[in-house]
């Protein structure tokens, strides 16, 4: 527990506009936001309480992040009574995450749930009077968030950072067998099984970390990709999606002959959206894709959006499409649902059909006899042979109708995809993000102390460093689990090891 | 007849490893001391293994030397054989362990004792504490002997070892006794529990002694000691003897089954012990069901001095019946016809739970009362003497009105040890190891001096003469340091063979000298080639110069580690906090909180059974409390 470092946190909560605030507070404060802030004044030269125009620059490639309202405070003035800085910035969620990171990289941690307000207890800045009910508040948001915390690395997460830990603590109990009883006999660690050890657990949390990059972390956003054959409808729902003319739209096939890439906020998730160039003909497909680029799309994304054009139906080139995608998240959009409805109306199928003006009365109709026309298509009677119900039945693969025409579907694709990111649950507060990030944050400290330990073992550096980092690793991931080393390891030792005189 | 027989400042109940170093401290301090014990013969006895050292072991004596404590001094004056344990695996964990030679560790210390000004040595059986007040004025007043004498004083250390309520066990013969057939201390005991204070019992063993001339050497592999001795003690010079060695052996099949078709006679199995053993000193017996598909265990033979022919069998700690003990030992390879000198026995004993204690030693239901060594739950004879010195030294501070001396666990071993026993409650006899340590690069046995003799001058356990060479030492090593970090090393000729030498990456430029010696492969001596203005310093000097710039890294990594841990240490929790009264906490927590009453938010969450969100309940607490002030 360290309660006087430096903290900080996205102090908005997210979704909401794109305008957040990272917040830090803590001793180095100041000195964290010198690093990273270029404008008129140097954060240095401000004057406490005010407000300062400029630029968040990533010291790593010198890119601009943002342009940012930077407030510093100098306590005790503050809410806190540390030193305060708040950044306002304005560009998004994933400008704000990558604000918070820089942050956290020159030093900061990251505040643990209601971490500031019990700052601000701490210091006495809230009224003393106060106390008695303050404590019953932070109880019960303690054992909340922290259940909420542990909830939200459900199931095979957190099953998973416990094997690690599990596995790292039995090779620190061996580390320190070894190093605590020289003169016993039992086999004692070998640079080999060593060494197998910590590139096991760096694999593990690799790939870990890589999971809270890509699964359920929504800070991190989702990269979202639409595929089909050329004048599907794509561009149209990129624009739909962005509620402005991003994409040009014709209706001559091959239109889009480059990815563009978009940011959205779908509902609280941050999108990050790729429109690509369409994929032609089965012959020689891999060729035609030419647009090694939407492959590249698809490899990176973690959801694939497949569009097909519902009025031709489900071709031999969709299911090579379909192929594609492999085992990535999906939804199938059957699109130009309205050509197929009015289709059905031009073929007189139905009687009570008066043109445009007499859809609204037969809409019942008309839907049954799409929806009889769509189960169709995914029976595999119309055009297709079969595959795509084959493909899509029992994964559980959503296929949403739609028509870019007049916006049908958007609602159902919005909730699918909060369904697939977040199951559900949109309504996620800033804190339940945070706590997800604070684990991926715990995990990839664990990492770097597994890194570490690696490479002092490989620049000959003594066991009883290498010790330091593997309990390191261990401390971090306790952090996430609530375990405690110390007495963990003793017990390991002495049930694995002879050990005693 | 009861009888006023003197009037002391400290009176120390023992004169084990604990018992010497609190008499020795407190009479040092200028306290009028007296020391008890059951024999005279048996001051600074070795009733276990005769040696002195060993993983974290090492580490107390150092420390226990750099204070100004006796140990080191005494081991150096007696060793027979020292080697240094972990030599490959880093600084941290090296560690010294000597064979010293029983009797006369016994008999230098004793006459250390005699010899000391302030101090009183007297033969007798402690058998009551005399206690007066109430509440928060309870405070200890006198001691009472067997004989009926009684010795007023203002502080006592009790240092009863292994004697308090002391039963020896072999098979199904039990016997009320100390060690080494020394009488037990059996009405102490209920004294104590008369006062209210929690005792439980403990269980401990050690191995049969054996004649060496009944030893076939021939099937035994010798285990000499190092080239150099390094000695503990910081003041000690060098040690040029003749070293003995020890014998290494293996338990065989036949042994096992021995142990195996007895097992129903071992006490242990047959539930005539009732205290709780260490898992870390085992009998064979115990080790033998644990690690059943272990065909064989090492037997170290280890000689008891000098002048005697008696050895010891270290890893056969046996509360076997004598006639298995003797059956099972001749098994041993070269033992075939051993002649059994002492057999292995069990010892059962009470102790004090240490969570009684606050960290200065003292009894928090009794003032001026100080608990030191096996009495607190802790075995080995170091771990005792370290809590010696800080009963004594506290004990002395008491009388003489000074603050309590309490070493952090960034600070030292001792540290360590004393937090962990009072602050986490003993479940078995408690051990130290260097893994109990968090900033272990911090806290090495070769910089013990530089961590703690400013506090051992301090409180005046360390001579002025020694102090001032101790300040030389230390700015010859920063001085050496800062010459290494500002002297380069041009390119050339001599650089570029070092280099090559030493399988090191070559340079193209000038490269500093520190930059060199941080390189694994290169030593500070390697560099001597390169470095043509090197002072000549002392191998304590070099050895602290090379660690300080080899580790840098890690060791500055661990110093933040220590910021962070000293910013919750320093956060005080008031003597009179009522933690009945703090809405918020969990009843686990205030239970444990009332019980161990840590002095700070630090030590309160290493208490088990406190969580996080408790401590932020309480820092919310003290916040508001100092308000209100
Ligand atoms: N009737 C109808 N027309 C649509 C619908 N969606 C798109 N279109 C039209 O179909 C044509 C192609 O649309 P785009 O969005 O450019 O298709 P695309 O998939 O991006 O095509 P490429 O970039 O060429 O691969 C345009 O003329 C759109 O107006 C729909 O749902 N219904
Ligand atoms: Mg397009």
């Amino acid at each position: 527990m360290l309660y006087n470092d430096t903290i900080a946190a996205v102090s908005t909560p997210y979704g909401s506009g794109g305008i957040g605030i990272v917040r830090i507070s803590g001793d180095k404060a100041f000195e964290i936001a010198e690093k990273i802030f270029k404008g008129k004044r140097s954060v240095k030269e401000m004057k406490s309480h005010t407000i300062n125009y400029g630029k968040i620059i990533d010291d790593l490639d010198g890119s601009v992040l943002d342009e940012v309202l930077l407030t510093k405070m100098e306590k005790p003035n503050t809410f806190t009574r540390e030193d305060v800085v708040e950044i306002n910035c304005h560009g998004g969620i994933i400008v704000l995450k990558k604000v918070l990171e820089l942050v956290t990289r020159h030093g900061a941690r990251l505040a643990g749930p209601g971490e500031f307000t019990k700052r601000a207890f701490l210091n006495g800045r809230i009224d003393l009077a106060q106390a008695e009910a303050v404590i019953d508040i932070i109880n019960a948001k303690t054992a909340l968030s922290s259940k909420a915390a542990l909830a939200q690395l459900e199931g095979a997460l957190s099953e998973k950072i416990k094997e690690i830990r599990d596995e790292l603590v039995e090779l620190v109990a061996h580390v320190e067998s070894t190093l605590d009883f020289p003169e016993e006999d039992f086999d004692k660690i070998t640079g080999e099984s060593l060494y197998k050890g910590m590139e096991k657990a760096r694999e593990e949390l690799s790939g870990l970390l890589s999971k809270f990059d890509k699964g359920k972390v929504i800070m991190e956003g989702v990269n979202a990709v639409i595929i089909g054959r050329p004048n599907v409808g794509k561009s149209s729902l990129l624009n739909r999606l962005t509620g402005r003319n991003r994409a040009i739209v014709t209706d001559i096939p091959g239109t889009t002959r480059d990815t563009i890439e978009e940011y959205i906020n779908m509902g609280g998730i941050p999108l990050n959206i790729i429109d690509t160039a369409g994929i032609r003909e089965t012959s020689d497909l891999v060729e035609k894709i030419g647009a090694e680029k939407t492959m590249k799309a698809i490899e990176s994304a973690d959801l694939v959006i497949m569009m097909i054009d519902t009025g031709e139906g489900f071709t031999p080139a969709d299911a090579a499409i379909l192929q594609l995608i492999g085992e990535k998240k999906k939804i199938i959009m059957l699109n130009k649902i309205d050509l197929v409805e009015k289709q059905e109306d031009l073929k007189g199928a139905n009687p009570n059909s008066r043109g445009l003006n007499g859809l609204r009365d037969s809409r019942l109709e008309g839907n049954e006899l799409i929806d009889n026309k769509l189960s169709e298509l995914i029976d595999g009677k119309i055009k297709g042979n079969g595959e795509l119900k084959g493909m899509i039945q029992g994964a559980g693969i959503a296929v949403i109708k739609s028509s870019m025409k007049d916006g049908r579907g958007m609602e159902e694709l919005e909730k699918e995809i909060s369904r697939l990111f977040m199951e559900g649950e949109i309504e996620a507060g800033i804190e339940g993000i945070m706590t997800n990030v604070r684990h991926a944050s715990l995990v990839e400290k664990a990492l770097n102390s597994v890194n570490d330990a690696i490479s002092a073992y490989h620049a000959n550096i003594t066991l009883d460093c290498i010790a330091i980092d593997i309990r390191n690793a261990v401390n971090y991931l306790g952090e996430i689990t609530g375990e405690n080393i110390s007495d963990e390891i003793l017990e390991r030792i002495f049930s694995r090891f002879c050990i005693g005189k | 007849m009861d009888y006023i027989a003197g009037n002391y400042d400290v009176i120390v109940v023992g004169a084990g490893h604990a018992g010497c170093e609190a008499a020795l401290a407190s009479a040092r301090l200028g306290c009028r001391t007296a020391i008890f014990v059951m024999n005279l013969d048996s001051i600074a006895n070795m009733p276990c293994n005769p040696s002195v050292g060993g993983t974290g072991k090492g580490h107390l004596v150092r420390e226990i030397d750099a204070l100004g404590g006796e140990m080191g001094k005494v081991t150096d004056k007696s060793l027979i054989q020292l080697k240094v344990l972990n030599k490959a695996k880093g600084p941290a964990v090296y560690s010294l362990r000597a064979q010293v030679d029983r009797k006369k560790y016994h008999a230098i210390m004793k006459n250390t004792l005699e010899m000391q000004e302030n101090l009183d040595i007297k033969q007798a059986e402690i058998v009551e504490i005399i206690v007066e007040g109430e509440g928060d004025k309870r405070h200890i007043t006198a001691v009472k002997a067997r004989t009926g004498a009684i010795y007023s004083c203002k502080a006592a250390v009790l240092a009863t070892g292994t004697y308090l309520g002391g039963k020896v066990i072999i098979g199904d013969v039990s016997i009320e006794s100390g060690p080494d057939g020394l009488f037990p201390a059996k009405m102490l005991a209920e004294s104590l529990k008369k006062h209210g204070i929690e005792l439980f019992r403990f269980k401990t063993g050690t191995p049969a002694r054996i004649n060496r001339r009944s030893i076939d050497f021939s099937k035994a592999v010798e285990q000499p000691g190092d080239d150099v001795i390094t000695p503990f003690s910081f003041e000690t010079g060098k040690i040029e003897i003749e070293q003995v060695p020890c014998w290494l052996i293996h338990t065989n099949e036949e042994t096992h089954k021995v142990i195996r078709d007895n097992l129903h006679r071992s006490p242990l199995y047959s539930g005539a012990i009732e205290g709780i053993g260490t898992r870390y000193c085992p009998s064979i017996e115990d080790k033998i069901v644990k690690f059943a598909d272990k065909p064989s265990h090492q037997v170290f033979i280890e000689p008891m001095g000098l002048n005697t022919q008696e050895m010891y069998l270290q890893g056969m700690s046996s509360s076997l019946p004598e006639d298995v003990q003797v059956q099972m030992i001749k098994t041993l390879p070269g033992l075939e016809n051993v002649s059994i000198m002492r057999t292995g026995y069990a010892i059962e004993y009470y102790c004090v739970n240490p969570a009684q204690l606050d960290t200065s030693l003292e009894l928090k239901n009794t003032g001026g009362l100080f608990c030191a060594g096996q009495i607190n739950g802790s075995s080995g004879y170091e771990e005792a003497a370290a809590q010696g010195l800080i009963a004594g030294i506290n004990a002395a501070h008491k009388v003489l009105g000074r603050p309590k001396l309490v070493l952090d666990r960034s600070q030292a071993y001792i540290g360590v040890l004393i937090d962990d026993l009072v602050t986490k409650g003993v479940r078995e006899p408690y051990r130290i190891m260097t893994s109990r340590a968090e900033y272990r690069l911090l806290l090495r046995q070769d910089n013990a001096d530089l961590r703690l003799t400013p506090i051992g001058y301090e409180i005046g356990l360390i001579s002025k003469e020694r102090y001032e060479k101790f300040l030389r030492k230390w700015e010859a090593i920063n001085r050496e340091i800062e010459r290494l970090q500002k002297t380069t090393v041009p390119p050339g000729e001599k650089l570029s063979s070092l280099l090559e030498k030493k399988n090191s990456t070559p340079v193209k430029t000038g490269i500093k000298l520190a930059e060199l010696l941080k390189r694994p492969e290169i030593s500070y001596e390697d560099l001597a080639e390169v470095d043509s203005e090197r002072p000549e310093l002392d191998y304590q000097v070099r050895e602290q110069v090379a660690i300080a710039i080899k580790y840098e890294g890690y060791i500055k990594r661990q110093m933040q580690q220590v910021e962070q841990f000293k910013k919750l240490e320093n956060r005080k929790i008031p003597d009179d906090i009522d933690y009945e009264a703090i809405h918020g906490l969990r009843i686990e927590a205030r239970q444990k909180l009332g019980k161990i009453r840590p002095l700070s938010v630090g030590q309160a969450s290493r208490i088990a059974g406190v969580s996080p969100a408790d401590i932020a309940v309480l820092m919310i607490y003290l916040e508001k409390y100092t308000g209100k002030k």
